[in-house]
């Protein structure tokens, strides 16, 4: 466990509003002993896939939600490993106890749910949500936090935080003060993990003339071995076993879906957003499939994420494990449009995506191409330790499309 | 992070007194999802009907339901829309009667104009079954306890599509019908009504698909629906078996309207089909309109006419017996949401928030009063008692009869 942050935040939430009296009448119930409320929680917890665990579920919220907001911190703590089901059991077991008790105008104290917040070891989710609660009972208490959470992580509570410092920034530039807004900006950017915001700071210190590595920022995965086309045609080519799916030899060469030879080359992605783009290598192709394949070492085994954005279908292997497939064509595409657990482990670590592009021919479906990157649970750029430079971008071209 | 605690602004000219009386609103297009519901009066000037608007703190195209005194909402918030928002507004005062928040389990990109609080929530009276683009599903009872929730997502990992879904559930028998259909993984499925789980699941087409399920009456047994690109599935709420299939093709986006055992499908413009008494065979077409071709707005039925938007915004009332046009009239559009009706006005506000009410009792369709709300509105009214409940991304309207 994570010891508390003693910052100055802390004492001033404590000293400001240990316990905000909303009206003079409490009418909290304690309608919960300490053992129904754990048998609750465990109810609660214990939710699966496919509705597991409603019928018990359903019960012990009931229970819950006669706590009294004493109870919330113990709540809270329950979020702890809950899974993504659980959490939402419980955060609206305490949605449910904190409007009843402002309704009634029962006491909220802010104090046991400001240490909550202010432990990082304690769940994102539930620290988000213990902010919303002391934002809601005394918002001037929960804006000094703020900038304490500059590197919070959450996410949530970060990008507040981030917020912050580019309206700071924003206002140096309007008054002229450009190298401080470029100091402000670049804070902004050294803890921004949302896109949006990361978008947006970049654009802003390029007008003031610096440089971004965006693709080193977001971490992602920049120098791939290529090889194309393979079959796709009638989309039968994302279920097809072809050669690199087997084996990676990278000297090899395979016979093409023309019957021509083809061997892996090599692609530098320059795209300050990760683009791997094989219509640059390949052409505009259509009814293909593509391969792509990158090593990279790591220093030690911890957990993270693989998160791709992708408007083919694909495929995707981290060391030799098929980790997720998606057979869907031109819906759109994001950064981190999918988040993938994956374990890193120390030395090195093999990704190979598999990139399908299907028979449509109009001007919105030319697109062969996909992001990926690695990072923790915050979106924090998780590098390799032989990670290459970020290569240098080159003009686009408009090449036609062939079938 | 907004505080969620005091959003309601009521900007109330009069809180308007309804009786006690009035039909409930269970479902996306009403009672008998065809948009049609009898014994309300709705105000038909428009102007000046505000009686009561609501702050919601996030977006949604989802339409309001009406059970007994709570009008819900939907909404999502965020910077991707993760936040999910379900509302019980007092549906005499706009007072926040209770409001469950959540946090999205899948994924929530949608295409920019839609969004992740598209589909409607439904009710059997009792219950209130909440579903999102991102699979979250949701019940409660009238009072917000929490019963049961899913997360398809994580249940069915590649059920979800990239520009978002929009399919509303429907409860038909003692299942809760939730059709998600995609170009990946695609289903449909029976839900338990008490504990959410899956009473019956069956593979759908690999395509998306936005319409939503519809019951009707087949012979003496109720059937659902489920409309795609390749046609009309109909199957029996209990059990996911087929009762029938018309595979002549559907829209994915204008659902169909049922009125009785016909059913009229955006297929081919507008067709209607008879399902009653069917042994197995396909359901028999009674008619084809090539010239009624729905836009996005869903088709209305009221009585013996049928009314359909198409894309240029024009109104076409036609006998639903025949297909036989009766009268056209151009509205101002471009529409999202459906057209509801009492019988004897249609409703719908365009896109840019305007209002519009339509005489239809008439030998010519004629609006007769407008308003302007002024905020782009993408969903569908709901109607009940003396009042329209409409919504946008931002607001709640209650608008009543002074």
């Amino acid at each position: 466990m994570k010891t508390l942050h003693a910052t100055p935040l802390f004492t001033a939430l404590s000293l400001v509003a240990v316990v905000l009296l909303v009206s003079g009448n409490t009418a909290s119930l304690h309608a919960t002993n300490s053992s129904d409320l754990q048998s609750a929680i465990a109810a609660i917890k214990n939710v699966g896939l496919e509705g597991k665990g409603n019928e018990q579920a359903g019960p012990a919220w009931k229970t819950l939600s006669q706590a009294d907001a004493a109870d919330l911190p113990i709540l809270l703590q329950a979020m702890n490993g809950a899974s993504p089901m659980a959490s939402n059991w419980l955060r609206s077991v305490i949605d449910t106890i904190v409007a009843r008790n402002l309704k009634s105008g029962s006491k909220l104290s802010i104090n046991d749910i400001g240490q909550f917040l202010l432990n990082n070891s304690n769940d994102a989710k539930a620290r988000s949500l213990a902010y919303d609660l002391i934002a809601s009972v005394d918002p001037s208490t929960a804006a000094k936090l703020i900038p304490g959470m500059i590197n919070d992580p959450s996410p949530t509570l970060r990008r507040d935080a981030v917020a912050r410092l580019i309206t700071q920034a924003s206002e140096l530039k309007s008054a002229k003060k450009n190298a401080a807004a470029s100091l402000i900006y670049r804070q902004a950017l050294n803890n921004a993990r949302d896109a949006d915001q990361i978008k947006s700071i970049a654009e802003q210190l390029k007008k003031l003339g610096n440089q971004v590595d965006l693709p080193h920022h977001f971490g992602f995965l920049t120098h791939w071995k290529v090889i194309a086309p393979f079959d796709n045609t009638k989309r039968e080519g994302f279920a097809a076993v072809f050669p690199p799916e087997k084996e990676i030899k990278l000297d090899a060469t395979y016979p093409s879906k023309d019957g021509k030879d083809i061997g892996w080359q090599d692609l530098a992605v320059s795209d300050e957003y990760g683009m791997l783009d094989l219509n640059q290598p390949f052409t505009p192709l259509k009814e293909v499939t593509g391969y792509a394949y990158t090593e990279m070492n790591f220093p030690s085994n911890r957990p993270a994420e693989l998160r791709i954005g992708c408007k083919n279908a694909w495929k995707i292997w981290f060391n030799g494990e098929l980790i997720f497939a998606r057979d869907e064509y031109h819906r759109g595409m994001e950064i981190d449009q999918y988040q993938l657990p994956i374990q890193l482990k120390k030395g090195k670590n093999t990704l190979l995506l598999k990139l399908c592009q299907n028979e449509q021919t109009q001007s919105w479906t030319v697109e062969w191409q996909a992001q990926v990157r690695i990072c923790d649970s915050t979106g924090t750029a998780i590098l390799a330790t032989d990670r290459l430079p970020t290569p240098q971008a080159k003009k686009a071209t408009r090449r036609k499309l062939k079938k | 992070m907004k505080t969620l605690f005091s959003l309601i602004t009521l900007s109330a000219v009069a809180l308007f007194c309804t009786s006690t009386a009035h039909a409930d609103w269970l479902q996306f297009r009403g009672p008998n999802g065809n948009g049609y519901i009898e014994g309300v009066q709705p105000p038909t000037q428009l102007k000046n009907s505000i009686a009561w608007s609501v702050e919601l703190p996030g977006r949604g195209l989802a339409s309001p339901i009406i059970v007994g005194d709570n009008v819900i909402v939907t909404c999502a918030s965020g910077p991707k829309q993760k936040q999910l928002h379900i509302y019980s507004f007092d549906q005499q005062s706009g007072e926040i009667r209770w409001h469950r928040q959540f946090s999205a389990t899948g994924r929530t990109m949608t295409q920019s104009k839609t969004c992740v609080a598209a589909p409607s929530p439904a009710s059997d009276g009792k219950h209130i079954y909440a579903l999102f683009s991102s699979n979250d599903l949701y019940c409660f009872n009238l009072d917000g306890d929490l019963i049961w929730m899913r997360s398809l997502t994580l249940d069915y990992p590649n059920a979800s599509n990239s520009l978002g879904l929009a399919s509303s559930p429907i409860i038909a028998g003692d299942r809760l019908i939730v059709q998600i259909e995609n170009d990946s993984d695609s289903f449909a499925a029976g839900l338990n009504l008490v504990t959410g789980i899956n009473e019956w699941k069956i593979s759908r087409p690999k395509a998306a698909n936005w319409t939503s399920p519809v019951a009707l009456k087949s012979g003496d047994q109720i059937v659902v629906a489920l409309q795609s690109s390749k046609g009309v599935l109909g199957v029996l709420p209990s059990t996911g078996s087929e009762v029938w299939n018309f595979a002549k093709g559907a829209s994915t986006i204008p659902s169909s309207a049922a009125a009785g055992d016909q059913l009229y499908i955006p297929s081919n413009g507008l067709t209607a089909i008879q399902t009653a008494k069917l042994t197995g065979e396909a359901p028999k077409k009674l008619w084809n309109e090539g010239q009624q071709r729905p836009g996005t707005a869903s088709p209305l039925i009221v009585a013996d006419k049928i009314f359909v938007i198409n894309g240029a915004g024009v109104l076409t009332c036609a006998n639903r017996h025949t297909g036989k046009r009766l009268w056209r009239l151009r509205l101002k559009g471009p529409f999202s949401g459906s057209p509801v009706s009492n019988g004897t006005h249609l409703f719908i506000f365009n896109e840019q928030g305007l209002g519009q009410c339509v005489e239809i009792g008439a030998k010519e369709g004629k609006i007769i009063s407008e308003i302007d709300l002024k905020e782009t509105i993408l969903g569908t009214a709901a109607l009940s008692g003396k009042a329209i409940y409409v919504r946008s991304d931002g607001h709640l309207w209650k608008l009543a009869q002074p």
